[in-house]
């Protein structure tokens, strides 16, 4: 099993936050609290690029890095989770993830800073698999049901891929090669070989 | 007197029963232990297809599924 990861196409989306929607309605997300955002980049110029952003589950996860309690585990599929029952929500983790994956609900009186929320890739947290106080806490695991993230499930022009990350990187890969352009991005030889589309025989991107 | 008595023991009932519904906020520390995916959740809502408890067929399972659900070249091309 390789890891899971989400990858946004910026070529597909459509900034219609329908995964953002699926995110709210499939975890009860309380009101105020995104784990998933649509970025758009160059808004209302000609070319402007949407993405989905959430927690990107990290190989080497600044969050768990700099967090003072260790709250931070992976599991073996390589998703980062935490426990909330361990967070003092400090909010270190949030100025470490370079994503803005951690939120803080402010339901609180004088902008009290509660435990820390973010995206699980669907896959619940430290309390039993599909129990009621994994949902409360964290959302439903998906995972666990043998089903993929509902954000990329439920997107509506498969911009945003989620699941195995061999997987998702030869569909993602197959795309870019029937579109015949996409490969000249900056890193695209260094994870794909350099022999792709739209990119000159044998040079390095 | 009685009615005293009985007024007391209600106060003091009701004031027992106060912590009842807090929640335990005792911090837990050391190794997070946490069931994996493929254990399943052993309710009915799993999807068909695979096994609860077999990582083999859960691994299968999930990527049978990426394909199916985001790969649309499998579908229209």
């Amino acid at each position: 099993m390789a890891r899971m990861k989400f990858v946004c196409d910026a070529e597909r989306c459509i900034e219609c936050n329908s995964c953002v929607t699926a995110c709210k309605n499939e975890h009860e997300v309380p009101w105020g609290v995104n784990r998933r955002r649509v970025v758009t980049l160059n808004d209302g110029i000609p070319g402007e690029r949407s993405i989905s952003v959430a927690c990107m589950h990290c190989s080497d996860a600044p969050c768990m890095a700099v967090c003072p309690v260790n709250c931070f585990y992976r599991t073996d599929e390589g998703v980062v989770l935490h426990d909330k029952d361990v967070c003092i929500g400090c909010g270190y983790c949030s100025y470490a993830c370079p994503f803005g994956a951690p939120q803080f609900p402010a339901a609180g009186h004088f902008g009290v800073r509660g435990k820390m929320d973010k995206c699980t890739f669907c896959a619940g947290g430290p309390e039993a698999n599909g129990s009621q106080a994994e949902f409360d806490k964290y959302g439903r695991n998906r995972l666990a049901e043998g089903k993929l993230p509902a954000c990329a499930e439920m997107c509506s022009t498969k911009a945003l891929l989620g699941g195995d990350g061999d997987v998702i990187a030869d569909i993602y890969r197959n795309r870019v090669l029937k579109r015949g352009k996409g490969a000249e991005v900056w890193g695209w030889g260094t994870a794909y070989g350099s022999k792709q589309a739209g990119q000159p025989g044998g040079a390095k991107s | 007197m009685k009615h005293h008595l009985t007024l007391i023991a209600a106060l003091v009932a009701a004031a027992a029963l106060a912590a009842c519904g807090d929640r335990t906020q005792t911090l837990k520390s050391g190794v997070i232990a946490d069931s994996a995916a493929f254990q399943g959740t052993g309710k009915p809502y799993a999807v068909p297809g695979w096994k609860q408890g077999d990582k083999a067929s859960w691994e299968q399972q999930v990527k049978t599924r990426t394909q199916n659900t985001q790969n649309e070249y499998l579908k229209v091309n």
